[in-house]
């Protein structure tokens, strides 16, 4: 079983929170620390953004966060190697690499597959690269070991889902409105519909993503949704206190946690 | 993946791209999943429509008597004689209504929008060509209209700028990344993310995702037509070449694609060199660069060794892009179409050679095409006949090249 399956078979009835933070914000070895303080404040998965000089499907909070990392030049094989890092001290929490596809392009399909496997890497997306354009990449990383995680959307069709669902691994990630990263349109209710639809489609856990920004909408998520995403949220924290470590590190904590709680809570009241 | 040239066999134009939108290995939809649904609609939207008479009679009569077509052909017979070789000859371009072979594609895609029933349209530009054409086709049909453009851009180009607010568009400045035609295209496209429902994408070249390298091309293929008949009227014959600049590549694919199966006309694309290939600030990504994924298609991107998209610098802000049409990724490989580059100086030089010879101001765009004229024209006999495309006119630029003399309008 890969380490993303185990932490969903592990969960029995939990829902999973997954943040993302992107890598080398400000600088690789802060994103190393903050990722031990993700998994310390209910962090299950995690996802780490790859820093790309055009990132379309982002919004402001994001496209800020990868200016930042790419004054310094953080690269793939960088953020890779971040990841060899946190496993050093981490064995369980699954590590989703994503971003956009030209970094792994430049680097070959191959050679991303096979130096992800190595560091613990546990899967990956590539936002800009949907599975009518994925087989390539996909085999390589089958042959790895490693997840490929896949978008749905709400103006995905019935018969687009079935084929995603088809060629996704991990978990799927059901982004839950028509815009950009860290817009604010979030509709639960007809999220939870969606949500049951897929759900209807495939035993793969769904996470939703996208707009979810403090306890009450992940608690409110989470009572469909198999895992939460969040990531602008922290992205904006992460900016702010930039010149502060400490605060960044506690701010984030406490926003994670507070979810993470909340999330917990609303499975208790449902049971 | 293998990129190397190989020679290629039968027609350049049957069954290219394919279903996918491939052109041998470049092109196809790398975009998020939000767009899939829109992009497919346009897909099936594109491919009705593209052989439909009656959409293709209201296209021809609004290329008529809306953008003023056929434009000329015209004999550049004074600067013939000057370089000694060769017959110039002009694809006026320039001449169309709003000034640049844009308004062909812009005619086609607000033509399929209404059919779509969208009616909120949005644009990237760069010089403000694309911009100010999407703008007119806008106001011509009653269409809201926004234009993303870089903050560098709006500074280079604003009498374009203004054009655009008397059209009744919305200009919204980018102020990401380097705050150019990438970037407003990054813009345009988290536009669209957000508003799939009501919105058609205007793109203004042969780049993005599958349909609209195709589309694009299609639209503006009617330069190459009109080549065609034009040259035989004025020579008996095909051009023994066409040149014509590249930036996302519009305008020479239009003038290319009717050409591509007769493999005795030599087409020529002329990329932005900028300072010089050799100095890494250019913006020529078939002469230098490396193929990758960017704005929805595979194709020869300027990137860095990490896969970033570096920045780009031309004097001519239509051709200051990282990347390219897809089908000239293709075009290039297979070896059909021939790829060079002309720096900013040599543009320069070209564009008051035009202006002071010919009696017209090109548009730094165009003038790079020129340049390469200039160079191969003096090396050929008098009875070969070279077409230039002019793919738009001057006016827009004349701060531009005012500031280079120091002059301040
Ligand atoms: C006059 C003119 N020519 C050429 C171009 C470059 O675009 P393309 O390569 O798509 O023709 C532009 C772009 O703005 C332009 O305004």
């Amino acid at each position: 079983m890969t380490r993303i399956a185990t932490c969903f078979a592990q969960a029995a009835g939990r829902k999973l929170l997954v943040p993302y933070i992107t890598a080398g914000d400000p600088d690789l070895d802060t994103t190393l620390a903050l990722m031990h303080t993700l998994v310390r404040a209910g962090a299950d998965v995690i996802e780490l953004g790859v820093p790309f000089s055009d990132p379309m499907a982002d919004g402001p909070v994001i496209q800020a966060a990868c200016e930042r990392a790419l004054k310094h030049r953080v690269t793939l094989t960088q953020v890779i190697d971040t990841v060899k890092r946190f496993r050093e001290s981490n064995q369980d929490t699954a590590i989703v690499l994503m971003g956009y596809l030209n970094p792994v392009e430049r680097l070959g399909y191959a050679r991303f597959a096979t130096l992800a496997r190595e560091a613990g890497v546990d899967g990956v997306l590539t936002v800009d690269m949907p599975p009518e354009e994925a087989a390539d990449l996909v085999d390589e990383l089958r042959k790895n070991d490693l997840d490929s995680i896949f978008l749905l959307s709400p103006t995905t069709p019935d018969a687009r889902l079935k084929q995603v669902c088809e060629l996704a691994t991990g978990y799927i990630y059901y982004v839950s409105l028509k815009g950009v990263t860290g817009a604010a349109n979030l509709d639960t209710a007809e999220v939870a519909g969606k949500v049951t639809h897929i759900q209807s489609f495939t035993d793969i856990p769904v996470a939703v993503g996208f707009g979810i920004r403090d306890a009450r909408s992940a608690a409110a998520i989470s009572q469909t949704a198999d895992a939460v995403i969040v990531g602008s949220a922290l992205v904006a924290l992460i900016g702010e206190h930039a010149g502060n470590p400490e605060t960044m590190h506690s701010t984030l904590h406490d926003l994670v946690n507070g979810m993470r709680l909340a999330m917990d809570r609303s499975a208790g009241a449902a049971a | 993946m293998n990129t190397e040239t190989q020679p290629f066999q039968g027609s350049l134009t049957d069954n290219s791209p394919d279903r996918k939108g491939h052109f041998g290995i470049y092109g196809g939809s790398f975009i998020a999943e939000t767009l899939m649904d829109p992009v497919s609609e346009l897909q099936e939207a594109y491919e009705r429509y593209r052989l439909d008479n009656e959409f293709i009679a209201e296209f021809e009569w609004e290329l008529k008597n809306f953008v003023g077509r056929p434009n000329p052909l015209y004999h550049a017979r004074r600067w013939s004689q000057e370089l000694g070789g060769a017959q110039i000859w002009l694809k006026r371009e320039d001449l169309n209504h709003t000034g640049a072979h844009k308004i062909n594609n812009t005619v086609g895609q607000a033509l399929l929008a209404r059919r779509m029933g969208k009616k909120r349209i949005i644009a990237e530009t760069g010089a403000g060509q694309h911009g100010v054409a999407t703008a007119t086709v806008c106001a011509r049909w009653g269409m809201e209209c926004i234009v993303y453009m870089g903050e560098e851009d709006i500074v280079r180009q604003a009498p374009n700028v203004f054009r655009m607010k008397l059209l009744g568009a919305t200009v919204v400045p980018v102020t990401s990344g380097s705050r150019t035609l990438k970037d407003a295209l990054n813009e345009a496209m988290r536009d669209w993310v957000g508003n799939v429902d009501d919105t058609f994408y205007i793109i203004g070249t042969a780049a993005g995702p599958h349909p609209y390298p195709t589309m694009v091309r299609d639209f503006n293929s009617v330069i190459g037509k009109e080549i065609r008949e034009q040259s035989i009227e004025h020579t008996g014959r095909l051009p023994d070449a066409i040149i014509a600049c590249v930036g996302g590549g519009s305008n020479a694919i239009g003038a290319f694609h009717p050409f591509l199966d007769d493999r005795e006309v030599s087409l020529i694309g002329v990329e932005a060199g900028g300072d010089g290939l050799e100095t890494g600030r250019h913006a020529a990504p078939l002469s230098t660069g490396k193929p990758g994924v960017l704005h929805g298609n595979r194709t020869y991107l300027m990137e860095d060794d990490a896969g970033q998209i570096i920045e780009t610098h031309s004097v001519s802000a239509g051709l200051d892009y990282p990347g390219v049409g897809p089908e000239h990724a293709w075009l290039k490989d297979i070896g059909r179409v021939q790829y060079v580059a002309v720096t900013d100086r040599e543009a320069l030089d070209a564009t008051h050679k035009c202006c002071r010879i010919e009696g017209i101001i090109p548009a730094l765009e165009s003038a790079h095409a020129l340049a390469h004229a200039v160079k191969i024209a003096p090396a050929l006999s008098k009875d070969k006949n070279i077409v230039v495309n002019l793919s738009g006119r001057g006016d827009k630029d004349i701060n531009t090249l005012a500031d280079i003399e120091g002059i301040t309008l």
